[in-house]
């Protein structure tokens, strides 16, 4: 009965008592999960275009952000820096193309897969090679990002708010509102949609598939470059942070492998889930649940909604 | 010259469907046992046998069990990790409770508890597939791992949360432990692993083979000529875990002597799977050869610098190796995407017509 008690009861008991404490982690884990959705658009905007399950974006984040320190450590100003963080991820989507994909072209998919570990191995022993294995401090202030914290006093307590929290859900909201204008409006974003929809039928009308290929890459770099900013000024820039790339996977598996409206609802109901089952539940079971917690969440989902909540239909023939 | 299959007539059907058809394979198999057994005992120092040939033949046993899964069922896995802890975890807990039984014989048994594990954690594969798939075993990666951690049962409320590998003995030559000695541990593991792939061999061949196989290629089209799918990927997914338990329980009890959760990590799954491509998926030897290729490729990459007397710092010679292995791999895959084992297939065909081209 105790355990009962413990696991239908106490929580909802201890979030009725307690509204702050649930308004804090309620916002904590939506942070989570906008960072984890940003991951996983990366992660989305690959896979539709070249049907490669892109492993190395988590390294890519780190790179991305990386390069930004280390140019700045150099003497660049900030700006001039992320320009220039912006001209290196061209050039590693120009290469991944060029050196990677091309040959590889027609390939099953996990061959593909493993490619890109080879990029990820590649890109680790680059990254700490060049810029050192140590971790490293976000230019925050230079980038004239927001730091300290708001409270509110209500609800029975105070709530506090990081500043660069509220600044990074706002920069993740233009950033895929920017991203769904480019998809829906433009002509690249039209030959993006077509040749997620077919491959072949995309190439006879003439879209070609190296030129669509590096643009997505180069995109995923890009929000791999903002997901790096935003989780480094929250944290530190450091090789440990591939590990996010990961928990990124059932955020994936929630939303489906190609909706991108899919990679932000899975990415918030992962994080904030997450937060609240460790919160509320960890306790009960010795804590650090928050491993694997959201690979249950999302399996438990996979076996009623198979390709995820928002993925497209699979229809199998023979 | 010397492999050719002129003049060797079948004249049964079990002769024609023998893994080794080819009198030269059967004398290549021979001597490449004979040198593991005698020869390289005879000659090899402890470091050789500690650092490269035992964790090579374990890390080929769990190459061999995940491309069971992998390349002939086609079901991907990212879970071997921790299959292979919960057969460490499984042996360590059975030679606790009943040490007087041989040791030899849990390390096998113990693969049965991984067995177990794994067609728990494979029932998703009914429903999911592919990289979804994937994805749902690293559920199983996360959670074992955490259990590993969390319950001190399982490492016996050892104070350091490690395992430690008690002393047991047979005929009264200490197998495990401390002071058993690399050679001793050599043979078991060479045993372990030479009677597991000859059986993993038999299973390829054979009917459960040929079901996994057409379950790989179309999953649907096996459905219809009859082969119950629930029971296919269950199967493959028991067998799977059974090699990957054993490999895990022998790396703990014959190899480390020891180890910490994290041994069983994910880059660990990464690791084996990185084995099997790169050596071939649905391919045994490949297996062997993607192991070979992977464990002892760094470690090769590591000595070269010292040999040569560069004046490398160890650091950038640990990202060095990196930055060669993520080339490597890539290399690879864009010259040969079928893995090593299909250019020893290219080999021995060219051998065949030698010294004509076709």
């Amino acid at each position: 009965m105790h355990i009962l008690y413990q696991i239908f009861v106490d929580p909802f008991v201890q979030m009725g008592t307690a509204p702050d404490l649930l308004a804090q982690t309620l916002w904590d884990g939506l942070v989570g999960g906008v960072l984890y959705a940003l991951i996983a658009l990366g992660f989305v905007l690959i896979f539709k275009a070249s049907g490669v399950f892109n492993f190395a974006q988590g390294i890519m984040v780190v790179f991305a952000a990386l390069t930004l320190v280390g140019f700045h450590e150099h003497g660049v100003p900030a700006f001039v820096a992320l320009g220039l963080t912006v001209v290196v991820m061209f050039v590693l989507a120009l290469g991944v193309e060029r050196l990677m994909l091309r040959p590889l072209v027609n390939q099953s998919e996990i061959i593909l897969f493993m490619a890109t570990f080879g990029l990820t191995y590649f890109l680790i022993g680059f990254g700490q090679l060049v810029f050192g294995g140590s971790p490293k401090v976000m230019i925050t202030q230079e980038l004239y990002l927001p730091s300290g914290a708001i409270q509110f006093k209500g609800l029975g307590g105070f709530v506090s708010l990081q500043k660069i929290d509220i600044a990074a859900v706002i920069i993740a909201s233009i950033m895929v509102a920017v991203l769904a204008v480019f998809f829906q409006r433009t002509r690249i974003g039209r030959a993006l949609r077509a040749v997620a929809d077919s491959h072949q039928a995309a190439l006879s009308v003439g879209i070609s598939l190296e030129q669509i290929w590096v643009i997505v890459w180069f995109a995923a770099g890009v929000v791999a470059l903002t997901t790096g900013i935003m989780w480094g000024a929250r944290s530190e820039v450091s090789f440990s942070l591939q590990i996010i790339a990961l928990k990124a996977l059932p955020v994936l598996i929630l939303g489906g492998f190609t909706s991108i409206p899919g990679a932000i609802v899975g990415g918030l109901i992962i994080g904030i889930g997450e937060k609240l089952g460790e919160f509320y539940w960890g306790p009960l079971l010795g804590g650090g649940i928050e491993n694997w917690l959201a690979y249950v969440i999302a399996l438990g989902f996979l076996v009623f909604r198979p390709q995820g909540l928002f993925g497209e239909k699979i229809i199998e023939r023979i | 010259m010397l492999y050719r299959e002129v003049g060797q007539y079948k004249s049964s059907y079990a002769a024609d469907m023998a893994v080794f058809p080819i009198l030269q394979d059967r004398i290549g198999v021979a001597i490449i046992l004979l040198v593991a057994f005698v020869v390289l005992p005879l000659v090899s120092n402890n470091f050789l046998l500690n650092t490269v040939l035992i964790p090579f033949l374990i890390f080929s046993l769990a190459a061999i069990g995940l491309n069971l899964l992998t390349g002939y069922t086609g079901l991907l896995s990212l879970g071997t990790g921790a299959f292979m802890g919960v057969g460490a975890y499984a042996c360590l807990k059975l030679t606790t409770m009943f040490p007087h039984v041989n040791v030899i014989v849990w390390i096998l048994a113990s693969g049965f508890f991984s067995a177990a594990v794994g067609v728990l954690f494979g029932l998703p594969s009914l429903r999911i597939k592919g990289f979804y798939l994937a994805v749902a075993t690293l559920a199983a990666q996360f959670f074992l791992e955490w259990c590993f951690i969390r319950i001190p049962w399982l490492y016996n409320y050892s104070v350091s949360g490690a395992i430690e590998v008690p002393l047991r003995t047979f005929m009264g030559i200490p197998i495990t432990g401390p002071n058993a000695t690399s050679l001793t541990r050599y043979l078991i593991v060479l045993s372990i692993v030479v009677a597991l792939t000859w059986i993993a061999s038999n299973l390829v061949h054979g009917r459960i083979g040929r079901m996994w196989m057409s379950v790989r290629d179309m999953d649907l089209a096996a459905e219809l000529i009859g082969i119950r799918l629930f029971r296919a990927k269950l199967l493959a997914f028991a067998v799977s875990s059974f090699y990957c338990g054993v490999a895990g329980a022998m790396m703990v009890f014959l190899w480390y002597g020891g180890a910490e959760a994290d041994v069983f990590a994910i880059d660990q799954s990464f690791l084996v799977l990185f084995m099997v491509i790169i050596g071939g998926l649905g391919t045994l030897i490949g297996s062997f050869f993607g192991a070979a290729l992977i464990y002892i490729l760094p470690i090769a990459l590591r000595t070269i610098p010292g040999a040569f007397g560069l004046p490398i710092r160890p650091a950038a010679a640990e990202q060095l190796t990196f930055v060669i292995v993520g080339v490597l791999i890539i290399v690879f895959l864009v010259v040969e995407p079928n893995g090593l084992a299909r250019l020893w297939q290219i080999g021995k065909q060219k051998l065949r017509v030698w010294p004509f081209p076709y």
